[in-house]
């Protein structure tokens, strides 16, 4: 199954780290965007995820292309602008078998995109949800997104008056049970949550920091990789153990919460900001707002609650994928027919 | 005044309209009004004579005038009639503008108090003390708004000559299961009826006499046959947002889906629906599920297609199947909401911005709503792009007496899906290249096993192995490719009907223009133009409809819309022809009418 030297080690499927990458990107040198498809083509690896059962979508803007660039087994859609959500909610209805991994933007998702966003995470589609987050249209050549900082400023110098929209604090107002955000610089966090992410049954939403280098990575910018990195502010050391791999646990030293998930899984949490409790949901939303008032970024599990039903729970669909059902489940029979037919007469 | 009446022995006048008449009833939405209308259709119905009813009614919820009409034909003739003889007056605050438009010699049947009858002298009037009567027969004080409108049921039927056992089995039916609003409708419609007994001469000016033509007939709604044709066609992911006139399809699907869609061995679902957040969603969750391999639908209305246009056309370029019922109404805009047209001919034959066309399926009647509804999800899936069945208000949501459908017993067309072993032996597979010349491609489904046929769908520019390209001749490719998929389903789609009395000139309708065009084609005949009539049933246009084209002298095209879109299509696709399209048009909201047409094509001919 392997096509990278017989050397390379291998996942517990027998797949190579080299099963799980994509086409050469192709966003400029140094982008915060190619640092996150790296964590997701390694948390695939060490996840052992089935690459045929992958699906990949995006909507419109850097970030939607970055799909192509990881697990090539799998299948892509690149939809368009803001929508990428409703793609993610029909085919994960289509076929509840599939490993659902949507990459946004702060414009695709925070702009165009919110209608579909809000709704995606109050039906708690399964799927993992990245928000490749650089406050900046960056395909269009620098506008202002809805999540640029009040009073920070564009290449050109135009300067941003209006309040940002915060994912993270929204998508646990509609009751998202896996609220995370990151920061691209900052690859060992990021890959304990997507491990984390790929074992979680509902709607993860990941908020990552992630600079542009062309259009906002100057100095009056607070999506700049200097600036995130003196305003990021940890909250805990993680270390996520998936239940097939008891064996090979990694509890962080000094972990001070472990969670469950429905499967067995389990994040383990150090805490580094004292006092913080990501299962309490009112403690996050405060400590997330005390913390942006400050102008700085708390990163990591912000809000976890794995007992949430996914939408194809909620809706009690069959175990098989609707897709493929044989006819003779859907397709009634003559008697069926007949028995309408004498009640319309 | 009082007259005896053995109902169906009283001799009838030479004049007498038999089984041939309109009646209109004049009510305040919300007052129960609906339920006494179709029970009165209902019952004429079951006396064996052909009945069509005509709601119209406000986009409201109640207080506002609403009106009913219900036409009995002995010639089978179901479209709406621009006369009435019989009006039912209940609204006072119409009663005066119903009276001045009534047809002289219509009978009046109105609440005692509105005293109209000093209004006009060429009617004949029936005032009926509804309070006394509803007072009388009902004890619930809070239940006589309800039924109220009952009373009139029972004086109709009383002088129509209608069986009073029809009445209460019409109510039975109409009130399935509720036993106790089964004996106060009952009661109300025979109080009506003994008072109409005791206090009114009989009339015979028109009469209903018992017949055979509806024997084994069904009462249907066209939102409810396409619904079964979707639960038959085993759509497995319904994606919708509510509007009118389209939400009864799939709020009767969801009856029917918790019926008739449970696997047996679990009791789990086999069909998701999910009630999305706008329409625009809604397509896409369609077009994704069928992406993935799920039969999926959405039904919708004019508003609703221009929302959704964004992701039609991104369904057309990825191509991704997908059922979209537009059950049209009356635009631009919001529009008349709760009245009928044809007015999204254009825009569902070319819907989205860039070269686009798409697949139509025009159903003229009930049957047809059930099994273009049914083959749309076989179209879909064998075309792998977006499917409108375009039907409209007047089919969609208005009562309509039909064959019981037959059973669709040929098995589902999956189209060209490659499974894992078929993958594993194909070589070179593309997922858009054109095999076998049809332009349809073989695809794969996401999820599928042994490491063969993912591929990356896109919106934008791909070549025909799905990779990004921005190269001209790719772009050219896949393009030219699906204007020749879309060749292909001139041999796929349903054919047109013919009703040819003879004739070089040519008229041509479709959907729910049919019985109109019908009962015009006839009177034109009695007055000496023969027609030969082509019913459209599809786009692309067929060969059948080439030849149509190519024979007559002058093709009238009738629809129900101010720009004459259908016959813009046609001088667009025929424009060697262009000057034999002359448009006859009826576009105010109401249905069409049979006398609309003859108006116009009688004045086209004196031209």
């Amino acid at each position: 199954m392997t096509t990278a030297t017989p050397s390379a080690p291998t996942n517990k499927l027998g797949f190579t780290k080299q099963d799980y990458v994509g086409s050469k990107s192709t966003l400029c040198a140094g982008c915060g965007h190619d640092a996150i498809t790296a964590q997701i083509i390694n948390a695939a690896f060490e996840s052992n995820i089935e690459g045929h059962l992958v699906t990949k979508y995006s909507g419109i803007g850097c970030s939607s292309k970055t799909p192509a660039y990881f697990i090539n087994q799998g299948w892509g859609f690149n939809s368009v602008h803001g929508r990428m959500p409703a793609i993610a909610t029909g085919a994960s209805l289509a076929n509840r078998k599939l490993i659902n991994i949507g990459v946004s933007g702060d414009g695709d998702s925070m702009s165009i995109g919110m209608g579909q966003f809000v709704h995606a995470v109050r039906r708690n589609i399964p799927m993992i949800y990245i928000i490749e987050d650089n406050g900046v249209y960056g395909l269009t050549k620098g506008q202002f997104s809805a999540t640029a900082d009040k009073g920070s400023f564009l290449k050109s110098g135009a300067k941003n008056d209006l309040p940002p929209v915060d994912p993270c604090t929204l998508a646990i107002e509609l009751g998202c049970g896996f609220v995370a955000r990151c920061f691209s610089g900052n690859p060992k966090q990021l890959n304990a949550i997507l491990k984390a992410a790929f074992a979680y049954e509902g709607t993860v939403v990941l908020d990552i920091i992630s600079p542009c280098v062309t259009f906002n990575n100057h100095d009056a910018s607070t999506r700049s990789y200097k600036h995130v990195k003196d305003h990021d502010f940890p909250l805990h050391d993680l270390g996520f153990i998936q239940y097939s791999e008891v064996e090979e646990v990694d509890i962080a030293a000094g972990a001070t919460e472990v969670v469950t998930f429905p499967d067995g899984s389990k994040v383990a949490i150090k805490a580094i900001h004292e006092g913080y409790d990501p299962t309490d949901r009112f403690g996050a939303m405060k400590a997330i707002h005390e913390s942006m008032a400050k102008g700085e970024f708390l990163t990591g599990l912000l809000y976890i609650n794995p007992t949430q039903p996914p939408l194809p729970q909620v809706l009690n669909l069959v175990d098989e994928p609707l897709a493929t059902l044989p006819e003779a489940l859907v397709k009634p029979g003559p008697a069926v027919l007949e028995e309408i037919m004498q009640a319309l007469m | 005044m009082t007259a005896s009446l053995a109902a169906p022995s009283t001799p009838l006048g030479a004049k007498t309209r038999i089984n041939d008449f309109s009646i209109q009833v004049a009510t305040v939405n919300g007052s129960g009004s609906q339920t006494a209308n179709t029970v009165l259709l209902r019952a004429i119905f079951q006396m064996g004579v052909f009945v069509s009813g005509k709601n119209l009614f406000p986009s409201n919820i109640a207080g506002l005038p609403t009106w009913f009409t219900i036409r009995a034909s002995a010639k089978g003739y179901v479209a709406r009639k621009a006369s009435n003889e019989m009006l039912i007056l209940m609204n006072a605050e119409t009663a005066k503008e119903d009276i001045a438009k009534a047809d002289a010699g219509a009978l009046v049947i109105y609440d005692e108090p509105l005293q109209l009858d000093k209004l006009r002298a060429d009617l004949s009037y029936i005032p009926v003390p509804f309070q006394k009567l509803v007072t009388a027969s009902c004890p619930e004080p809070k239940l006589h708004k309800l039924v109220k409108n009952m009373i009139y049921v029972g004086v109709a039927a009383r002088l129509l000559s209608v069986d009073m056992e029809e009445v209460k089995k019409a109510i039975t039916k109409q009130l399935k299961g509720k036993a106790k609003a089964i004996e106060i409708n009952q009661a109300a419609a025979v109080a009506g009826y003994d008072w109409a007994m005791e206090n009114l001469e009989d009339q015979d000016h028109i009469k209903v006499v018992r017949d055979n033509k509806t024997n084994g007939l069904i009462i249907v709604d066209g939102n409810e046959a396409c619904a079964l044709g979707a639960l038959f066609a085993g759509v497995t992911v319904v994606g919708w947002y509510p509007i009118t006139p389209a939400s009864s399809l799939v709020e009767t699907f969801i009856e029917y889906a918790e019926e008739y869609r449970k696997d047996p061995a679990t009791g789990k679902s086999t069909v998701a629906i999910v009630q999305m957040e706008d329409e625009l969603a809604s397509a896409g969750v369609v077009l994704a599920a069928g992406w993935a391999g799920a039969r999926s639908m959405t039904s919708t209305a004019g508003p609703g297609v221009s929302l959704m246009s964004e992701f039609i056309g991104l369904g057309y370029y990825v191509e991704a199947p997908g059922v979209f019922f537009n059950v049209a109404r009356t635009g631009p805009s919001t529009g008349l909401p709760t009245r009928t047209q044809q007015s999204d001919v254009e825009l569902c034959a070319k819907c989205s911005h860039g070269d686009t066309q798409h697949i139509n399926l025009y159903p003229g009647n009930m049957e047809e709503c059930f099994q273009f509804a049914y083959d749309a999800f076989d179209l879909a899936e064998r075309f792998q792009t977006p499917i409108f069945v375009v039907t409209d208000l007047d089919l969609g949501m208005q009562n309509w007496s039909s064959k019981p459908f037959a059973y669709p017993s040929k098995p589902y067309d999956r189209g060209k899906v490659l499974n894992q072993q078929q993958l594993a032996e194909a070589k070179d597979w593309g997922r858009y290249k054109d095999v076998d010349g049809d332009g349809i491609c073989y695809r794969s489904l996401p999820g599928t096993a042994g490491g063969k046929g993912s591929y990356f769908t896109r919106g934008s520019g791909h070549n025909a192995y799905a990779q990004y390209s921005e190269k001209p001749e790719d772009y050219v490719e896949v393009v030219d490719r699906l204007r020749r998929k879309y060749e292909t389903a001139k041999t796929h789609v349903p054919t047109p009907v013919f009703r040819n009395l003879g004739s070089v000139k040519g008229v041509l309708a479709f959907g729910s223009s049919d019985p109109a065009v019908i009962e015009a084609q006839d009177i034109l005949a009695e007055e000496g133009l023969k027609t030969d009539y082509l019913r459209l049933r599809a786009l692309p246009f067929t060969a059948e409809v080439d030849a149509f084209v190519e024979e007559k002298q002058v093709v009238y095209v009738v629809e129900q819309n101010r720009d004459g879109q259908m016959a813009n299509l046609f001088r667009e696709t025929y424009p060697q022809h262009a000057t034999k399209f002359k448009s006859v048009l009826h576009y105010n909201g109401h249905a069409i009418d049979a006398k609309c047409i003859v108006d116009q094509i009688t004045a086209f001919e004196q031209k």
